[in-house]
């Protein structure tokens, strides 16, 4: 029987290659875009986490409340103990102090007085201790675009458009001029290793990455840090962990009456993306809900047409015996097969491209020039099992649906 | 009518005495009060911020309204920090850097030293009569001292406060109080003169607590602990060439 409406099928390519055609496209659009926002979403999670967040967020609650200005005159003092005492609770993570600091970096003359100066924003991690994490998380030996990385204090990293702008390469020495925690203005300087580009406009717009001990002699800030982030050993980030984790830290150490005692939160709290995680999560409903009623009203039209073309055959096939129940089922056969065909071609094609933009990348860089949220300027898309599955079930779906409803027409 | 005269020349001193000079005159006498040619001044300031104390310590060298140098006594991380203000620019130098810095436009709103004083403050022309048209809204006592208020209103556009409202004290023409406004009426700073001190004839403020009111903490306390005026101080003390020293 199967073979039988196999054969109908390829013998007859009016009634299957507009079909097929048209779940191909429906899938291929599915598919594609399913892994396309899947990447895009990883991406923005990974690099929130790395550059801003991490999985899990330590400040001081006065820090906490006015995070976005890199309020240092609030930051953690007592880092040591909090990390040994964060090491011994929670051993399966990765913890590491950070310092985010703004302040003008001026360029001097053989003179020493002032050549060129302008404002920069900062971020002090361990760079040196071979065990730190930060090289990995940060990406910053791929980020050097001119020189190399600091070895010994005294050496910082800067943005290659910072450095471009100030007319300042590697090797050159540069004076940062900042405040201490206590508000003092205090000058450090620095000698500058290389240039770097991390792909996300807000880094490097105007970064200067440094080593935290120079920093924290730079600021005043001796075992200070303005942020303790934790990581998952694996980087994926697991919401229920981290609630439970965050949950048990502020118990045992977040104290509502001292505004400098630390508090803890999760990714998702801590860059405000909640809603916009779970917006993305019902996207991807949302495409499938859309393209199975579309697909289900262009099949249901095409299934009427073929079936107006097909009026002679129905009828000498009524007239030789056949019942109506079996011209339908032989009808909803047909269309579960082009339903396959069509969900194959469309999940190939659709994964083969998202597999490429996913190596490749798609650069929005002309699109994020001003913005000065941490959110990658490339985007790849993201190929998962998922992409395998979520073009099959609506593509046959819709398919039936679709000749279902001809069919009663008929 | 002998009588009468004898009764209008008693009562005339009386009558002389007691009326308000005009609100321009106690300003010209509160800035005649306060400027000198030079003036050298050793203080500390009190920083009472949300974390804790701290102490700031430094000797200042004055010439006329334009130029000032400051250098840093104490802590030790700030010891040996130099300031130049040479009429509208302001340098400064940090020892552990060995550079010399303009401070640009701005960063003039920050805080010196973490205090409640901006960079501003210290640039600000210390002549009320330049800067301001005063008016005199009402008298008051301020420390058992009688004192008129009087509300200052800024002459141009490009100063940082744009209203002050001082209470000047009736016989020393010194200002106990002072409240400053910017252009929205928002009170931006409070200064309460605590303590005042006779110098050379003039009556100075030995302690004061200067509240900046949009900042957390307890304001900054202003220490004079020896304050000289006309001095010869040598022009070398006012050049760039001196931050190095």
């Amino acid at each position: 029987m199967i073979k039988f409406l196999l054969k109908g099928l390829m013998r007859d390519r009016s009634r299957s290659f507009f079909p097929v055609l048209t779940v191909f496209l429906g899938v291929f659009l599915a598919v594609f875009m399913y892994s396309f926002l899947n990447g895009v979403l990883a991406d923005m999670v990974k690099s929130t986490a790395h550059y801003q967040t991490g999985h899990l967020r330590i400040m001081t609650q006065a820090y906490a409340k006015e995070a976005n200005q890199n309020p240092n005159d609030l930051a953690f003092i007592g880092v040591a103990k909090l990390l040994q005492a964060l090491k011994e609770k929670y051993p399966e993570m990765i913890w590491t102090p950070r310092i985010k600091f703004g302040g003008l970096l001026d360029i001097p003359d053989e003179k020493g007085e002032t050549k060129t100066q302008g404002p920069v924003s900062g971020m002090a991690v361990n760079l040196f201790s071979e065990t730190s994490p930060e090289p990995k998380l940060l990406n910053i030996k791929k980020a050097i675009i001119r020189g190399s990385m600091p070895k010994q204090p005294g050496e910082i990293l800067i943005g290659d458009e910072s450095a471009k702008k100030l007319k300042v390469a590697p090797g050159a020495t540069a004076t940062l001029i900042s405040s201490t925690m206590y508000g003092s203005m205090t000058m450090a300087n620095f000698k500058i290793t290389g240039t770097v580009q991390f792909g996300i406009a807000a880094m490097d717009r105007a970064a200067i990455f440094t080593d935290i001990s120079d920093i924290q002699h730079a600021l005043d800030m001796q075992d200070a840090a303005s942020e303790i982030l934790g990581f998952f050993p694996d980087d994926i980030y697991y919401d229920k962990q981290a609630s439970l984790m965050a949950a048990s830290f502020n118990k045992e150490f977040k104290n509502p009456n001292d505004q400098f005692s630390p508090q803890m939160g999760t990714l998702p709290i801590e860059s405000g993306l909640t809603d916009y995680l779970a917006m993305i999560d019902s996207m991807a409903i949302i495409i499938i809900v859309i393209f199975v009623v579309a697909m289900s009203i262009v099949l249901w039209n095409a299934g009427l047409m073929g079936s107006l073309r097909r009026y002679g055959e129905i009828g000498v096939r009524l007239a030789i015996g056949e019942d109506n129940g079996h011209i339908y089922k032989t009808l909803i056969l047909e269309s579960v097969m082009i339903g396959i065909f069509g969900s194959v071609l469309g999940t190939l094609a659709g994964a083969g491209v998202a597999y490429l933009m996913q190596v490749y990348g798609l650069d929005l860089s002309f699109l994020f020039k001003n913005s000065a949220m941490m959110i990658p300027s490339v985007y790849h898309a993201q190929v998962t099992f998922g992409s395998f599955v979520i073009g099959f079930a609506p593509g046959i779906i819709s398919t039936v649906l679709g000749t279902s409803i001809a069919g009663i027409g008929i | 009518m002998k009588h009468v005269i004898i009764v209008l020349l008693l009562i005339s001193p009386a009558l002389f005495f007691s009326q308000t000079p005009s609100a321009e005159e106690i300003i010209k006498r509160v800035d005649k009060n306060t400027i000198s040619d030079t003036k050298i001044v050793v203080s500390k300031m009190i920083i009472h911020g949300r974390r804790g104390e701290r102490t700031v310590e430094a000797k200042s060298w004055q010439r006329n309204i334009d130029d000032s140098f400051t250098e840093y006594l104490a802590p030790a991380r700030e010891k040996g920090t130099k300031m130049l203000k040479l009429g509208n620019q302001l340098w400064t130098y940090s020892p552990s850097t060995d550079r010399t810095i303009l401070i640009s436009r701005h960063m003039l709103r920050q805080s010196v030293m973490g205090s409640d004083l901006s960079y501003e403050d210290m640039m600000e022309d210390p002549f009320l009569q330049n800067m301001y048209e005063a008016e005199i809204v009402g008298t008051d006592t301020v420390s058992n001292r009688s004192v008129w208020i009087l509300e200052l209103k800024a002459k141009k556009k490009e100063i940082a406060y744009d209203t002050r409202k001082i209470w000047v004290d009736k016989e020393r023409f010194v200002i106990l109080k002072e409240n400053l406004y910017a252009k929205s009426g928002t009170l931006l700073k409070q200064i309460d003169v605590h303590e005042m001190m006779q110098v050379e004839g003039r009556w100075v403020p030995k302690t004061a607590l200067y509240k900046d009111v949009l900042k957390e903490g307890d304001g900054t306390e202003m220490i004079v602990d020896s304050i000289t005026f006309n001095e010869n101080i040598p022009d070398y003390i006012f050049s760039k060439a001196s931050l190095r020293k």
